[in-house]
């Protein structure tokens, strides 16, 4: 598997390009390259149904963050506390990675899932009755539907609170009184 | 193990993007790059070694492909992060319209 380390590593490679450069909009361009290198690793881990999802989104993503950044970019001043912040936040990065690193320990070997829930899925006699031929897709909306009714209703309260955030105020006209609104 | 150990270096490069940076918009991107390692890592977990697409056909078995259970809970997790992009981005828009600044350290003020 090179070459999904490879990926990896451009990925990796894009997000601190990403965080480091000064201008806005080459960071948010950077951001989206790590994306689209995003959306290939799923093909080369047999996910086909994510890499279709992550290619939407992370254009719809790019053209959100475009529409924050264009006509606002400025500088901005890096003085105050630099080393020490540096500093502390170094270390705390530092610490969460080696804990991270010791908790990698106990998982499975890399190419050997469990598969406990997936096999309790696929096997007993469900697959016959779904007449589905893509998995992700049967799972996701025959066993999983609450989650997907979960998913709904998150994301419609997220667009609610945008509508609300980025409402204009309505014009009065002359003849109405002030204490309408 | 190493391909394990990249996606915790990702996660750790969106990290620093959201605890050190000081401009707004650098800090969503750390929060979209936490959350790109954080799918990454369940695909991952997920894989099976020369295994196949979860797609089930006739002359196959279950046992030879990749864990279809981490792609289907991914899925919902990226259209989730897309809804939480979207209304950082707003919450960073109206603030730029208040205070004229994405830097989070001149936004002192809570009200007025």
């Amino acid at each position: 598997m090179i070459e999904l380390n490879l990926l990896l590593i451009f990925i990796i490679i894009a997000a601190i390009v990403a965080i480091e450069v000064k201008d806005l909009l080459s960071a948010v361009v950077a951001v989206g390259v790590s994306g689209f290198g995003l959306c290939i690793t799923f093909l080369t881990l047999k996910a086909p149904d994510l890499a279709i999802t992550q290619l939407v989104v992370e254009i719809l993503c790019l053209i959100i963050l475009i529409r924050a950044t264009i006509r606002l970019d400025l500088p901005f001043s890096t003085s105050g506390r630099w080393f020490v912040n540096t500093f502390i936040t170094l270390v705390f990065v530092a610490v969460f990675f080696y804990c991270g690193y010791k908790a990698l320990n106990s998982l499975p070997q890399f190419g050997n899932p469990i598969m406990k829930v997936s096999q309790f899925y696929l096997t007993e006699g469900t697959l016959e009755k779904i007449h589905a031929t893509n998995l992700v897709s049967a799972i996701n909306l025959n066993f999983r539907a609450y989650d997907a009714l979960g998913e709904a209703t998150a994301l419609f309260a997220a667009a609610i609170g945008v509508m609300a955030l980025m409402r204009r105020k309505g014009k009065k006209t002359p003849g109405e009184k002030e204490s309408d609104g | 193990m190493l391909t394990y150990l990249l996606c915790l270096v990702l996660f750790c490069v969106g990290l620093y993007a959201i605890l050190r940076k000081r401009n707004i918009i650098k800090i969503i991107i750390g929060v979209v790059i936490c959350e790109y390692a954080v799918n990454l890592f369940l695909i991952v977990f997920g894989y099976r070694a020369n295994g196949r697409s979860p797609i089930y056909s006739q002359d196959q078995k279950i046992i030879d492909m990749v864990d279809p259970l981490p792609q289907a809970c991914a899925m919902t997790s990226i259209v989730m992060g897309l809804a939480i992009t979207a209304l950082l981005v707003a919450i960073a828009i109206r603030i730029y319209e208040k205070y004229s600044t994405f830097d989070i350290t001149k936004i002192r003020k809570l009200k007025g």
